[in-house]
């Protein structure tokens, strides 16, 4: 094992450049696949992170066009529904315009009924049940603007201004919260519902949208239809939605960034496919007599098949590797300097996992013409050759 | 490596062979019901004209092309009965080649290079390393073995791939033209290393050439013309 690896490794480094070149394509095209997996990821880490047991219900219009609170009310009085709440988007930003967060007014009692992941230390709990301005963020967010418990801070609204005209609003900030590890869900806050609702110059006893936690997962379809139902025919009729399926959605607005990101892979890795599947088989070619050697002193066609599968192999495996872990460290950078716009912005186990298998199919694939060729090769008409 | 001599018993068989090949839409019959035996521990000669087939016959010999008819039996085996993969181990049990070209892979040393047929062998790394420095030894190339073939003259690379020939003790040499890119002074070297390969270490030997002073060093000569043997004295 030991000498046919030797042998495979001598074999690259005939022509160190060429081999050099071919491994740099592997490497780039790893480092996208593992860039655009990790953007991929963020445009849709609100999926991962859905609960299955929540729905989400929205206007049956669109999701910005506010509904009644009343409703939530009759949501909780339908059958397999455990609790409800609601959120409305705030549009709040702390000093740039430009870097706009999750700020949702809600039912902060409730809430924790609704998300029991979101954790915080009691007497913090406390606090912001008893502070009109509290506001409850997550510790991703109180990390990135240096904020502490007790802290005042002015937080902008880019939709609503307060009855005095301005759209600056106060908050404590009376809670940080921790997720579920992952800083998509720590990159929001949240206020009361009372505040938001008394301030606000207009929009009185409207909501945004509704979550309902159900008692089973498995009720998802009738609660929803339940939901919808229920609404019918009223002048907000409503469309209810897995947290999911919602997540889903409200990613889809940016388009359909996983077909967008299989498109870029695909043409990257077609070009990298003819690029190293060429090199390889130029390589292979030029040892065409060498490998009828081999052959001569015994070498069986499937032993010389799988030194040159080898080759191609050590080449993608070598790159893919090498590609994957730069590209998590890109992506490991640029999550925190990007957090805000993607808060879900990670390399995901199954990213690797894609991209090692995609390491080995491209090795296979490169090297599959030059090795059948090889393993077809007549060793009489090659030595006929020389 | 060394081997008891037994001049009288065939080690190489062949029966009535004839080979054709195709040439577009025409079989051009090269070999013409060829018989020929070869005793083990013989040193021959294959002589003839280019195209008379010797090479042709050399690689049927070696299992390395099958006969359109006939039968060709090495080491008591009908290796024309074979399959692609049976041949191919067998090959690398009874048979060493030698060639005019030398091919050794130039990426490797001359040990790495002899290793070559052990790499088939269930072998550990130490023992294969053994073996080929021996092989080396007694082609008396044991000091080169950490170079490169780029290093080396002609005549010293032909030595390595004798090594590398008689690394796994084949039965059988087959040397197809191993001094034709040799000057006379290393081409006798090299045919005086064959025939101690011959009598000091037993090995059967069927070398394929057109060069008369090369065949002088061999016990039997055997002419080929046209696909049919005239002589073999």
């Amino acid at each position: 094992m030991g000498g046919m690896f030797h042998l495979v490794r001598k074999n690259l480094g005939r022509k160190k450049l060429r081999t050099l070149f071919t491994l740099l394509s592997v490497i780039i095209a790893f480092v996208l696949f593992a860039l655009l997996g990790g953007l991929n990821r963020a445009f849709t880490a609100g999926v991962e992170l859905a609960g299955a047991d929540r729905l989400i219900t929205t206007h049956k219009v669109s999701f910005i066009q506010l509904m009644p609170i009343s409703y939530v009310a009759r949501v909780e009085g339908i059958d397999g529904v455990r609790a409800a709440t609601h959120y409305t988007w705030f549009g709040g930003y702390f000093q740039d315009p430009k870097q706009q967060f999750g700020l949702f007014p809600t039912n902060l009692e409730k809430l924790s009924d609704i998300y029991p992941e979101y954790e915080m230390p009691p007497d913090q709990r406390e606090r912001l049940m008893q502070t009109r301005t509290g506001l409850m963020v997550g510790q991703a967010m109180a990390d990135l603007y240096g904020w502490e418990v007790g802290d005042q801070v002015p937080i902008f609204s880019s939709i609503y201004p307060k009855l005095d005209g301005s759209f600056a609003w106060e908050f404590e900030i009376a809670a940080i919260f921790t997720g579920t590890g992952n800083t998509a869900d720590e990159m929001q806050a949240f206020m009361h519902y009372d505040y938001f609702n008394e301030a606000r110059q207009f929009g009185q006893d409207l909501i945004g949208w509704i979550v309902t936690r159900i008692e089973d997962p498995e009720l998802a379809d009738p609660v929803s239809d339940a939901i919808d139902a229920r609404f019918a025919n009223s002048p907000t009729e409503t469309k209810t939605s897995t947290e999911a399926g919602f997540a889903a959605g409200f990613a889809a607005q940016f388009g359909n960034i996983g077909l967008i990101v299989q498109m870029i892979l695909a043409c990257v890795f077609f070009t990298l496919l003819l690029i190293s599947g060429n090199t390889m088989a130029q390589a292979v070619r030029e040892r065409t007599g060498e490998l009828a050697v081999l052959k001569t002193i015994g070498f069986s066609d499937t032993r010389v098949t799988g030194m040159v599968l080898a080759e191609s192999l050590l080449v993608a495996v070598v790159g893919g590797v090498i590609g994957l872990l730069l590209g998590a460290l890109f992506v490991q950078g640029a999550a925190s300097a990007l957090a805000q716009f993607f808060p879900g912005l990670a390399m995901s186990t199954g990213t690797l996992a894609w991209g090692l298998v995609l390491a080995v199919a491209l090795g296979l694939v490169t090297g599959a013409w030059p090795a059948w060729r090889a393993a077809r090769l007549s060793v009489i008409d090659a030595m006929g050759r020389r | 490596m060394g081997r008891e001599k037994l001049m009288s018993k065939p080690i190489v068989v062949v029966k009535n062979v004839v080979k054709s090949y195709r040439k577009g839409r025409e079989a051009v019959e090269v070999l013409h019901g060829l018989d020929l035996e070869i005793d083990d521990g013989e040193f021959s000669a294959l002589m003839g004209p280019s195209g008379s087939g010797k090479t042709t016959l050399l690689n049927l010999i070696g299992g390395l092309d099958r006969p359109t008819s006939g039968e060709v039996e090495v080491s008591g085996e009908r290796i024309d009965r074979l399959g692609s993969r049976a041949l191919a181990r067998w090959r690398s049990n009874h048979v060493g080649f030698i060639f005019q070209f030398y091919n050794l892979i130039p990426v490797l040393t001359a040990q790495r290079n002899v290793e070559l047929p052990l790499l088939l062998k269930k072998m550990s790394a130490k023992e294969r390393r053994e073996r080929a420095m021996t092989a080396l030894e007694i082609v008396g190339l044991k000091d080169r073995a950490k170079h490169l073939p780029r290093e080396l003259s002609g005549g010293q690379e032909q030595r390595v791939a004798i090594a590398r020939a008689i690394v796994s003790d084949p039965d059988l040499l087959l040397a197809d033209e191993p001094t034709g890119d040799l000057d006379r002074d290393t081409a006798n070297e090299i045919l005086e290393l064959l025939g101690t390969l011959n009598t000091r270490h037993g090995k059967t030997i069927l070398m394929v050439t057109h060069d008369p002073v090369a065949a002088e060093h061999a016990s039997r000569t055997v002419h080929l013309d046209k696909g049919t043997i005239l002589e073999a004295g």
